[in-house]
């Protein structure tokens, strides 16, 4: 019996509050496009990835229509770019992300991720080369993102790795800075990295994975903040109750999505990301959640209670939505893409303090920060030990997308424009990381029992 | 396939009329309508069966589309497993 208020409902989530499936993510295998030839590799970088994705978007955009969901974007992700290019004789990796660029172009999709390196224990030469590109590759360009797995609750975290991670991001800050330091916002380092992952910057497509995967994100924090409106003043188990539902609705939508991207495409279907996405626009924000939950604005205390409810709830409305569940499942936090957060942060309630102690509870970490743009390599290294250090000790998934804001200070704005929206530059501590940060080495794998 | 085809808008002469006989030129049936206004504004809904139907699926939506906006309502057509998804499990 066909329920026309609840396709009402449907139509409104969709219309009024930005209900959307944010992404479509083909995972491609380029295992196979090794060659010692470094521009015969680059050519079977190419055709693999063209042959693969060719009709990705078309039907993506049929899904779209047949259904009534708008699907946001459309990626790709690949092989961690080190592991395919180690093989070719040269130095220079420039051109294999080049080749990534240009591939996903002609397939017409929004992003293409997967140059990357897995460096958790020690580095290869490959990873080597790899890092050493970063500036160059992403500022060369457009659509090709970038991370760098430095820690795993298994290997520890590799102190080498994040003090070059810190100068890495700012020479890529530095090369970037014209295109308001753009390349940050494509580069991502990472604690304990999925292998499925649908999300940008951070996608690949991991060594156990097969040839081609569809894994798909869902997203609708303007769905969820319209359902707790309706709860307002009621105890935290209505909270969570109202949460499981709604979430489990538009996961169930997104599997829906992938489960027809796969057929159609002929693709296994991979997981389904269960994850609350914000945009910039008014009205489809993470921020906006935790305020309607009674904090006077986001940053204040309670945040990080607001926010392990909230990602919880999003996560076990969401399982039973959906028949494989991978990615990095939970809410987002990036804070320039968040229209809630850009306003907490701008008022000064919003610290990296406090967005810090958020990551331990929430999806994945420190996302689209703006920092001085005179912010030592050593500092932000720092940033990332501690955000690894968070991620390899309670077993999760963190990452760091900072953007040193070159020429800006505190209080100044950082514009990208589009879903990666404005940051406000945050003050981070003055007190020098330098010594720690010059050691080295490794940080070992904690302690899994004994747990206090 | 069945699909859902909403129209909403300001309410005026010959809606039904006009969306039914689009349908019935693509051969398209009609399963189930519900229709009310509520101050002013129109709100229909129909269930129609498209397996019938002579024109592929874009464009009966391009058709629809375009005739919404000679009457000045929206009208959209999705198939019906979005809803089922979502509220049944």
């Amino acid at each position: 019996m066909f329920n026309t208020q609840n396709a009402l409902e449907t139509i409104r989530m969709i219309d009024q509050q930005h209900l959307d499936v944010r992404t479509v993510t083909m995972g491609i295998s380029l295992r196979g496009c090794a060659d010692s030839d470094p521009k015969k590799s680059c050519r079977k970088i190419y055709d693999t990835i063209t042959r693969r994705a060719e009709s990705l978007v078309k039907t993506v955009e049929q899904i779209e229509a047949e259904f009534g969901i708008p699907i946001v974007n459309k990626r790709i992700s690949v092989t961690p770019m080190a592991l395919v290019a180690e093989a070719s004789e040269t130095e220079d990796y420039v051109p294999f992300a080049r080749a990534m660029d240009e591939a996903a172009k002609a397939c017409g999709v929004n992003f293409i991720g997967g140059f990357s390196a897995l460096v958790q224990k020690g580095f290869t030469e490959g990873d080597r080369r790899l890092i050493a590109a970063l500036p160059e590759a992403l500022a060369e360009t457009d659509i090709v993102c970038a991370s760098v797995n430095v820690a795993s609750t298994r290997a520890g975290i590799n102190m080498d790795a994040v003090k070059l991670m810190g100068e890495t991001v700012r020479a890529v800050a530095e090369r970037s800075q014209d295109k308001p330091c753009s390349g940050c916002a494509k580069f991502v380092v990472f604690a304990n990295a999925v292998e499925d992952n649908p999300f940008m910057a951070g996608a690949f497509h991991g060594v156990g994975e097969p040839d081609c995967a569809i894994n798909v994100g869902v997203s609708g924090p303007g769905v969820v903040h319209h359902a707790l409106q309706q709860v307002r003043g009621e105890p935290f188990d209505v909270v969570a109750e109202t949460i499981k539902k709604t979430a489990f609705r538009i996961t169930r939508m997104g599997q829906l999505v992938a489960q027809e991207a796969a057929r159609r495409l002929n693709v296994p279907f991979g997981i389904v990301d269960l994850s609350l996405a914000p945009t910039p626009a008014v009205g489809d924000s993470v921020a906006r959640i935790l305020e309607e939950m009674g904090l006077e604005v986001c940053g204040t205390h309670g945040t990080t209670a607001a926010l392990a409810l909230l990602n919880d709830a999003v996560k076990k409305g969401g399982v039973m939505a959906s028949s494989q569940v991978g990615g990095l499942s939970g809410a987002f936090i990036p804070v320039s893409e968040d229209e809630g957060m850009i306003a907490a942060a701008a008022q000064g309630a919003l610290q990296i303090d406090k967005l810090e102690a958020m990551t331990c509870v929430c999806s994945v970490g420190l996302d689209m920060i703006a920092i001085p743009g005179d912010t030592p390599a050593e500092t932000i290294s720092a940033i990332i030990a501690d955000e690894a250090a968070i991620g390899v000790v309670n077993n999760k998934t963190t990452a760091c997308r900072l953007i040193p804001a070159i020429g800006k200070s505190v209080g100044e704005r950082v514009e990208f424009g589009g879903l990666l929206g404005e940051a406000p530059v945050m003050a981070v501590h003055s007190g020098k990381s330098d010594a720690f940060i010059r050691r080295g080495g490794r940080i070992p794998a904690p302690l899994q029992s004994l747990k206090n | 396939m069945k699909a859902l085809v909403t129209v909403i808008g300001r309410d005026k002469v010959g809606i039904i009329a006009g969306v039914c006989a689009r349908l019935a030129e693509s051969n398209i049936n009609i399963l189930d309508i519900t229709q009310t206004v509520l101050q002013g504004y129109f709100t229909m809904m129909m269930i129609v069966d498209l397996s019938a139907a002579t024109l592929p699926f874009d464009e009966i939506r391009g058709s629809l589309d375009a005739y919404g906006e000679t009457l000045g309502v929206s009208i959209r057509i999705q198939r019906t497993d979005t809803f089922d998804a979502m509220h049944q499990i």
